[in-house]
């Protein structure tokens, strides 16, 4: 069985998702992080820290949580259930840096661990640094879209 | 009231992206990692628009905690350095403003991998 007979099975098998529920939990469990989140903003805020420390703090926060859940399994189940809710907060960021660096480890330290945390860290890095750069040559050189 | 009715924007806003992103998983042929690289691309595109910012105003962490909010950053972060340090600053704005929650990934990322044996696969 080739790759795509595999693909077109496995699809017969799953049946249509049901994408309202799947959309319901992401809904809820997305929106539940972005409300932790701001709940966590106004902590730092009262401890003293200025808005834009504050909002740093906030997403180490969110990162180390996601990256000590990922590490010890939890973080799976929870993004089974929630989907894209767990995926497109910072969390799921952090989730894919730690999950391929746990599962690389028997493959040494450098091209193991020090390649994969990179797997799906590095391009949203790529494209973020190149469209910043992008814009910022167009800004100074052309005062943006001129 | 107005404390909880921006905490309500907070939610919408963040339950909202996320459902958009579920609808693409579920919907097109998108894979997670592009959607987050689509994600974080449209965050750098919103600050280069000069919409992040009053987003970032009225939604709080329902924009900034998606990683719309780490591309928004991003582009923001060049523009500030843009207008100090001349076309440089085009090179070093945007890793400069995403600095914290790159290390922070990478660094506790790295200190999982080595504290924690994979786990093992549940199907």
């Amino acid at each position: 069985m080739n790759r795509n007979e595999y693909k077109r099975l496995a699809e017969r098998r799953a049946g249509r998702s049901p994408v309202l529920r799947n959309c319901l939990a992401a809904f809820l469990v997305g929106g539940g992080i972005c409300l932790f989140g701001e709940a966590l903003t106004g902590v730092y805020l009262l401890l003293g820290a200025e808005e834009k420390t504050a909002a740093t703090l906030v997403t180490v926060t969110l990162i180390f949580l996601s990256a000590l859940t990922s590490a010890l399994g939890i973080f799976d189940d929870l993004a089974r259930v929630a989907g894209a809710g767990t995926l497109v907060p910072v969390t799921g960021f952090a989730n894919a840096v730690v999950s391929p660096a746990l599962d690389a480890k028997s493959e040494g330290a450098i091209l193991g661990v020090g390649a994969k945390i990179f797997t799906v860290a590095g391009p949203v890095l790529l494209y973020a640094i190149l469209g910043g750069a992008v814009y910022g040559t167009l800004l100074s050189l052309f005062g943006w879209l001129a | 009231m107005q404390s909880f009715l921006s905490y309500l924007w907070v939610f919408l806003a963040g339950g909202g992206v996320c459902v958009i992103a579920q609808l693409l998983l579920d919907l097109t042929r998108l894979t997670p990692a592009r959607v987050l690289v689509l994600y974080v691309t449209a965050g750098v595109a919103l600050g280069a628009l000069g919409l992040y910012e009053p987003l970032r105003e009225v939604l709080g962490c329902g924009i900034t905690v998606p990683l719309l909010g780490f591309g928004g950053n991003v582009a923001v972060g060049v523009r500030e350095a843009v207008a100090t340090e001349g076309l440089l600053g085009a090179l070093t704005g945007g890793l400069r403003a995403a600095a914290g929650g790159t290390a922070a990934a990478i660094v506790f990322g790295y200190l999982a991998a080595l504290i924690f044996s994979g786990k093992p696969k549940r199907l």
